[in-house]
């Protein structure tokens, strides 16, 4: 008989209240297409409003709903539930090893602090063309994919480096380095290296690939995090370079 | 109490250009429900509108034509000298976007790359493949940065603080802590979103309620044109996420149950790059009369014509989305799409500069209405709207602080309207009724796309009225489950669905009124635009015992109103 209900088992935890996390089960009808973020919503909505998780595009470009979904992470919103039919219960927790502000929302002050740490803007090349920097679209290649990073947090909230060490710049950030040092508009790749070239930035990888196992959007941060030591290791040997 | 001169309302594009803006010459900080990159900016997907003649199809395109194209768009009730200011800045505004970083794709002589997008005369488009908005949002991020400015997360936006004529602050919700922060400044800029939450099958995030929008309601700021609510073409069926406009752009068709592209009888020339208005109306009428596929509430967007490489190259994301939500990859089979709720033209009420009727407060962006979209926005003019005056807005009010004699005033204000709130507050966890807030969203989201949608007519609309007004009293009796202060987002939506209420009110009761066709506002009862009597914009002015109706004068440069055809 097919199944009208799905069973999901959330860890729950109030840090202000509970003194540890706890396990709590919720059987919730099944709606065709319906994903995981819709079932937490039927869950706070009917069954226990004070469910915490965080939502907000429920498409898959905000990167608001990362969480631990069937042991691996996952955006909720994209994630359908009829995929685990065959599993007893569906087991749903924050992201791994980040601080929790309440049930399933996580505190991404970490994960953004560690992102800043890279000067994760564009340092282009001033003064400014009148009109556009003229980037071929061959130029272009080398930022097509990172620029697709969400800032979902799940690679970073996946690495274990990142787990143990707090400075580790970790794989999100390290993405956004590649996507500016690969860029022909940017003109700070001597700065941008040494941002990267120590023990907590791109050495601390070891090139475990969980974060590319888990990106929602495919991306490779440890390919980029390897080129980035390529850069580093060239740069040793052959000295600085200019970058006019 | 923290204080600075000029606060911002919301970090999607709007707000994080104003910001950006207003930084380097008045201490400013963002106040945002989410963090800036989690906004709705990044939801746009087929890109952004300015006149830069990069496509050899377009190399005889100018402001001036983009101006006529948006005016004939928005069915003549957009401000014409609000549109041209839009159009001229255009291509510096997108320059500037493009070198702080934004990824645009590119010409094969390296410029930024443009696409053929609804009711525009010429490729206008400039895109980065289908997620424009998402690096526009990340690039404008980015810069916020660089130039270090505070940014206040976490924190909804609860009460306007007005004194006299004056803005002096805000209060919000922090959701980290469960405490209320009041926030003084001399300018306050809404840069809030949308309110496309109100209706069901809405492309909209979740976020955008119009909750901060409703708070500057029922503190006394107008708005302007509610009725107009946009239905995007294409989103897909089942969840109404965004198919871009892009899609057809990039040559995608629109068919019906009997395999045509339909769209040769509503739009000859334009086809499926009619405005979205007729395009929506035109699906509809389809479905409505029995040619949805296979009868049912939907049409195919056919892309699998345009070829993997192109699909993979410029349509990635719409791709992405529709293997993931309806397991169709569109290289291999038609999307099933109807039109969903998508955009909200009207808004705060606003002059040229963003400012609102009160001094210091300034709105941009879809919770605002200076207006420059009028009837009916043309796809790839919200992004643009957004940066064009999300950055005047930021401008304007850093220069009026500048000028101001008298700082930091209104500490009384600020305080009464904290005790307010606060009582609110307490008297929304207090309730103990029966009715479930979730479930009252749901029917007013079902009225309002059932009974206020594409296609209008007296009588739903009165029902739509009615149901609202009943809905408000049923609100009365709610319970808000929980009571913790950490992270309480079943307080906030139930705080919200208040708003929510107010706004759905003032768009239906404005709907009714207008007793005409426009543009987006399309009557079954008053088939025709009627210039003679509804040339003009509505106001809606927040009483008890709902809205005020009220109109103001369009303004009209020179190009005189004339039949729509595509």
């Amino acid at each position: 008989m097919a199944k009208t209900t799905v069973r999901l088992k959330i860890q729950r935890f109030d840090p202000t209240a509970d003194k540890a996390p706890y396990w709590q089960t919720f059987d919730v009808p099944i709606r065709p297409a319906m994903t995981v973020l819709d079932a937490l919503f039927e869950v706070m909505n009917h069954q226990d409003g004070t469910l915490a998780f965080r939502f907000c595009c429920r498409a898959g470009v905000c990167g608001s709903c990362a969480m631990m979904i069937a042991g691996k992470i996952r955006l909720a919103c994209e994630t359908q539930v009829s995929q685990f039919l065959d599993l007893d219960e569906i087991r749903v927790s924050p992201l791994p090893h980040q601080k929790v502000v309440k049930d399933l929302a996580v505190d991404y002050e970490l994960f953004f602090s560690r992102m800043k740490r890279v000067k994760p803007y564009l340092i282009g090349k001033e003064p400014y063309p009148e009109k556009e920097y003229i980037q071929m679209p061959k130029e272009r290649e080398p930022i097509n994919s990172p620029i697709d990073c969400i800032l979902c947090g799940a690679c970073t909230s996946s690495c274990s480096m990142a787990w143990f060490d707090a400075d580790y710049l970790g794989p999100a950030a390290l993405l956004k380095s590649y996507r500016f040092l690969v860029d022909t508009r940017d003109n700070a790749y001597d700065e941008r290296l040494d941002l990267i070239e120590h023990e907590h930035g791109v050495w601390r990888c070891h090139t475990e690939f969980n974060c590319v196992e888990v990106c929602p959007k495919k991306l490779n941060p440890t390919e980029a995090i390897q080129r980035q030591k390529i850069k580093a290791f060239k740069r040793k040997i052959l000295g600085r370079k200019r970058k006019a | 109490m923290p204080y600075h001169k000029v606060i911002v309302v919301g970090s999607g594009l709007a707000g994080l250009r104003a910001a950006i803006e207003a930084a380097p010459t008045v201490d400013t900080a963002i106040v945002s429900q989410v963090h800036p990159v989690r906004s709705h900016s990044g939801g746009a997907q087929g890109g952004v509108n300015a006149s830069l003649a990069n496509n050899p199809a377009g190399k005889d395109d100018n402001p001036d034509k983009h101006a006529y194209d948006t005016i004939k768009g928005s069915d003549f009730l957009a401000d014409q000298d609000a549109v041209e200011f839009m159009t001229k800045q255009a291509g510096p505004c997108i320059y500037e976007m493009e070198h702080w970083g934004c990824p645009f794709s590119r010409t094969d002589e390296g410029r930024i790359a443009q696409r053929p997008f609804g009711g525009a005369g010429y490729p206008r488009t400039c895109f980065a493949a289908d997620k424009t908005g998402q690096y526009m949002l990340h690039t404008l991020w980015e810069r916020s940065v660089k130039l270090n400015i505070p940014l206040y997360e976490d924190r909804v936006m609860v009460d306007l603080v007005l004194e006299g004529n004056n803005c002096r602050g805000i209060i919000c919700w922090n959701l980290k802590t469960g405490e209320l922060e009041p926030f003084m400044a001399e300018a306050v800029i809404m840069g809030s979103g949308g309110s496309g939450q109100i209706y069901g099958r809405s492309t909209n995030a979740l976020i955008s309620t119009g909750s901060a929008l409703s708070t500057c309601f029922r503190r006394g700021v107008p708005l302007k044109d509610m009725e107009f609510i946009q239905f995007h073409p294409t989103s897909l069926f089942g969840t109404n996420i965004l198919m871009t406009e892009g899609a057809r752009g990039e040559g995608g068709y629109l068919i019906n149950n009997n395999g045509e592209r339909f769209m040769s009888k509503y739009a000859p020339k334009a086809m499926e790059l009619g405005p979205r208005d007729i395009v929506s109306r035109s699906i509809q009428t389809e479905i409505n009369e029995g040619r949805g596929i296979n009868g049912g509430d939907y049409v195919y967007l056919d892309l699998r014509h345009l070829g993997r490489e192109k699909i993979l190259e410029r349509l990635p994301g719409i791709r992405d989305l529709a293997i993931n939500f309806v397991g169709v990859d569109p290289i291999e089979k038609p999307v099933p799409i109807q039109p969903g709720q998508h955009y909200t033209m009207g808004g705060l009420d606003t002059n040229i500069d963003g400012l609102t009727k009160f001094q210091g407060l300034y709105a941009a962006g879809e919770c605002a209405c200076v207006s420059v979209h009028g009837a009916n926005r043309l796809g790839g003019n919200s992004l643009l709207d957004t940066v064009v005056f999300g950055k005047r807005a930021g401008a304007v009010a850093a220069q009026w602080v500048q000028t101001k004699q008298k700082l930091k005033e209104g500490e009384a204000a600020i305080q009464k309207s904290m005790r307010e709130t606060k009582e609110r507050l307490a008297g929304l966890l207090e309730r103990n009724g029966k009715e479930n807030h979730a479930d009252l969203r749901d029917e007013m989201k079902l009225t309002m796309i059932s009974k206020v949608g594409i296609f209008r007519d007296r009588k739903p609309m009165e029902e739509a009225v009615q149901k609202i007004r009943e809905l408000k009293e049923r609100y009365k009796e709610i319970t808000v489950d929980s009571k913790g202060k950490q992270y309480n987002i079943n307080m906030i939506r139930a705080l919200e669905l208040e708003g929510m209420l107010d706004v759905a009110e003032a768009i239906a009761v404005g709907a009714l009124k207008r007793e005409e066709s426009r543009g987006a506002h399309s009557r079954l009862d008053f088939k025709e635009r009627d210039d003679a009597r509804f040339l003009k914009h509505t106001v809606a002015t927040y009483t008890l015992k709902g809205p005020d109706i009220a109109y103001s004068p369009v303004k009209i440069t020179k190009y005189q109103p004339e039949a729509r055809r595509y």
